[in-house]
């Protein structure tokens, strides 16, 4: 199911969702910084329960895209819009207190700090105005169970001693406590080798069919095959397709990603009038 | 709040760089890892004895060694001490030992509350002459003030200095070495121009008079009778409180030190408290009797319990900690990282009062011939050598404990010993590096092993 991505056509995307009422939607969202066209006219939309992924060439505006969404700055142009209203957020707290988490790529861990201090930074828990460790120190192991993360011995160990993996996962299952429904993550496998990028990507899937909604930002087109539901790409600043994941192939990914359009794939008519527009 | 991240007005893409790539190949953890699979289990961590010392074993060897080393070189040194002179263990030494220690620790203490936001306060030292005229200034003629009202009026003033260094800090962005450096010179003309204003200053001292208060914290002492029962008292609730934390954790279902752990810490802090209570209370007079513990010693255990509760047990020491390792991820956790950094810097200027407090005190009096200089440098080593690091986010209130102590024991050694001022001063440079050397050794080794 592929939608339009005209700008003519933005107001209507909503309907060409397959699940419903999309959790977020990005209608006509445009960035300027001073001369620079960061993100022109993008529309796509986020389902809920599903992963999707943002694909793209360096500079095509991924990061433009999600620091947008998460609040940092507001689009020139275009709305958000979140749970079906339109949103303003003022800062990513906004974004935050809507339940949108984004995790980046520094993971923003402190390694000092043990798995269950990291967890709760920022929102301890008091009891008699000290720390109730006992209480975060459940919820965090409870929240991790429901993770599914095992391999990690203890959860009083700091988090520098974690790998890379482990760390990913300490990262998600903080966005989780904070029952963030849309979950942003900025390459989360990057810097991982092989059976790390397969706890991580185990790890989204779980977090989707938990309900979470999973904006995956990827260069790694094997990672976006296996766990996305939909791919959104980029390119220069602008939407070029988006469509369930079935409809695309990693040849049609590359074309859409590199020149905006491709033969093969499904939004091909859309990329076309794009660049025509 | 778009600053908080990255200034706008940068369209780049602003690619971090990669995790860091030692634990990004990290596979060969895995085995273990999967003996170690019990999700539903509470922890692997010990029940018994035996497995909470194998525990205990692995953690040391993976570099989490805490402090353990510097205790185990404050022993060296002290039995190097006492083979050299037969006096150093004798009463009379070892309290005056605790005596001059006071000041370090507290120093430490001080540095510790800079270091562990992975800032300096090379001010400390003059901070410290600063309070000293102060509490010396305010309870002598003319102001006459009451010792407890001296005493808060020193901890406004150098509170006071700490937020104005804070304040440059943070919000004029001028690192902390150049505004504590400037702090520094700055003290040490203030401490002048006081004794110069001051009329009651003769040749630039002013004293304190044995009748005060402020001149029995470190020269009275506490009768043997009350030393004990305080001993008594401290240790009961200290038992009752560790033995209860533990059950607590326990009932919620949570890893718990083993019970006999619980009580062998109990009785570690029993043998302690005992010796230093007993050591105090033999007669350490040579022509009048002279005994029972100075009160500065339960002083400075006072502060330092007071700041290991507020670093390990509130926000806003898990804040300190959260920012020395990563302002960044503090900030997008919310926290008000400049006004943490703030209030840290009036916790380290007013804990130099506090060991200003101590100097007066024991000095009995106060003069420009404070050696400023060689205290701040004093309060990096001791808060060095006990553990707390440059880099930030690591360090407690004990650290500055064992450091301050070992830099007592060296100063007091070497005097014992005869040995200059020179000597005294390159015993405790080579004491510092190798601290410093020991504790990188040991820490590199844990991250390779990661």
């Amino acid at each position: 199911m592929s939608t339009s991505n005209s700008p003519a056509t933005s107001e209507e995307s909503g309907r060409g969702s397959s699940n419903g009422a999309p959790l977020l939607e990005l209608r006509g969202v445009t960035k300027r910084f001073g001369p620079v066209q960061a993100l022109s006219r993008v529309n796509f939309e986020i389902p809920p329960g599903q992963v999707t992924a943002l694909a793209g060439d360096n500079g095509a505006g991924k990061s433009v895209t999600i620091k947008t969404i998460a609040g940092l700055w507001a689009p020139d142009e275009g709305e958000i819009v979140w749970e079906g209203k339109p949103v303003h957020f003022h800062g990513p707290r906004d974004a935050e207190a809507a339940g949108i988490t984004t995790i980046y790529q520094d993971l923003a861990l402190c390694d000092n700090l043990d798995i269950v201090q990291n967890m709760f930074l920022g929102h301890e828990r008091l009891k008699n105005r000290l720390l109730d460790e006992g209480s975060m120190e459940l919820t965090a192991k409870d929240t991790l169970k429901e993770l599914h993360v095992v391999t990690i011995r203890s959860i009083r160990q700091p988090v520098a001693s974690l790998s890379g993996g482990q760390r990913q996962s300490v990262a998600v299952a903080k966005a989780v406590m904070s029952k963030a429904k849309l979950v942003i993550m900025d390459e989360p496998t990057a810097a991982l080798g092989v059976s790390q990028t397969r706890m991580v990507l185990d790890l989204i899937k779980r977090l989707a069919s938990g309900g979470v909604a999973v904006i995956l930002v990827s260069h790694n087109l094997n990672d976006v095959f296996e766990v996305a539901d939909r791919v959104v790409i980029l390119q220069l600043g602008r939407m070029v397709a988006q469509g369930p994941v079935s409809e695309f192939d990693p040849a049609s990914v590359v074309d859409y990603m590199t020149t905006g359009r491709s033969s093969r794939g499904p939004s091909a008519q859309a990329g076309q009038s794009e660049r025509g527009a | 709040m778009p600053d908080e991240f990255s200034s706008p007005g940068v369209p780049s893409e602003m690619e971090e760089p990669p995790l860091s790539t030692e634990l990004a190949e990290d596979e060969t953890a895995a085995p273990e890892d999967e003996l170690a699979i019990k999700a539903a289990a509470p922890e692997v961590l010990a029940d018994s004895l035996g497995e909470y010392l194998r525990v205990w074993g692995r953690r040391i060897r993976s570099g989490e060694s805490g402090a353990l080393p510097i205790v185990a070189g404050l022993i060296v040194i002290i039995i190097f001490f006492q083979v050299e002179r037969s006096k150093f263990l004798s009463a009379l030494n070892l309290v005056n030992l605790f005596q001059q220690a006071s000041i370090y620790i507290l120093l430490g203490a001080a540095q510790l509350f800079a270091l562990i936001l992975s800032e300096i306060d090379l001010s400390v030292g003059y901070v410290l002459a600063l309070g000293a005229f102060v509490v010396a200034e305010l309870i002598a003629n003319p102001v006459n003030f009451p010792w407890w009202l001296g005493i808060l009026g020193m901890i406004v003033v150098t509170a006071s200095w700490g937020y104005i260094q804070g304040s440059l800090i943070t919000r004029l962005h001028i690192p902390s070495f150049v505004v504590t450096l400037a702090g520094l010179l700055f003290l040490e003309g203030v401490v002048l121009e006081l004794a110069q204003i001051d009329k009651s200053a003769v040749g630039g001292v002013i004293s304190v008079q044995p009748t005060s208060v402020i001149y029995k914290l470190v020269n009275a002492n506490i009768s043997p009778g009350a030393s004990w029962v305080v001993l008594v008292v401290v240790l009961a609730i200290f038992a009752a409180a560790a033995i209860r934390s533990a059950a607590t954790r326990r009932a919620q279902g949570l890893s718990a030190p083993p019970l006999s752990i619980t009580l062998l810490t109990i009785a570690i802090a029993a043998i302690g408290g005992i010796v230093l209570v007993y050591v105090c209370t033999i007669n350490r007079g040579l022509l009048v009797p002279l005994k029972g513990v100075p009160y500065v010693i339960p002083f400075v255990g006072l502060v330092l319990f007071i700041y290991t509760v507020m670093l390990g047990r509130t926000r806003l020491g898990r804040y300190m900690y959260a920012i020395g390792a990563n302002p960044e991820a503090a900030r997008r956790a919310g926290i008000h990282v400049q006004r943490v950094r703030r209030i840290a810097f009036v916790f380290s200027a007013m804990t130099a009062g506090l060991a200003g407090l101590v100097y007066a005190s024991q000095l009995g009096s106060v003069s420009t011939d404070t050696d400023g200089g060689t205290y701040t440098l004093y309060a990096v080593a001791a808060a060095v050598i006990g553990g707390a690091s440059l880099f930030g986010g690591r360090g407690k209130p004990l650290h500055a404990l064992l450091g301050g102590l070992v830099i007592g024991v060296v100063y007091n050694g070497l005097a014992l010993m005869g040995i200059s001022a020179a000597g005294q001063f390159i015993a405790t440079a080579i004491v510092l590096l190798v601290a410093a050397a020991v504790d990188s050794l040991v820490r590199r080794r844990g991250e390779t092993t990661v």
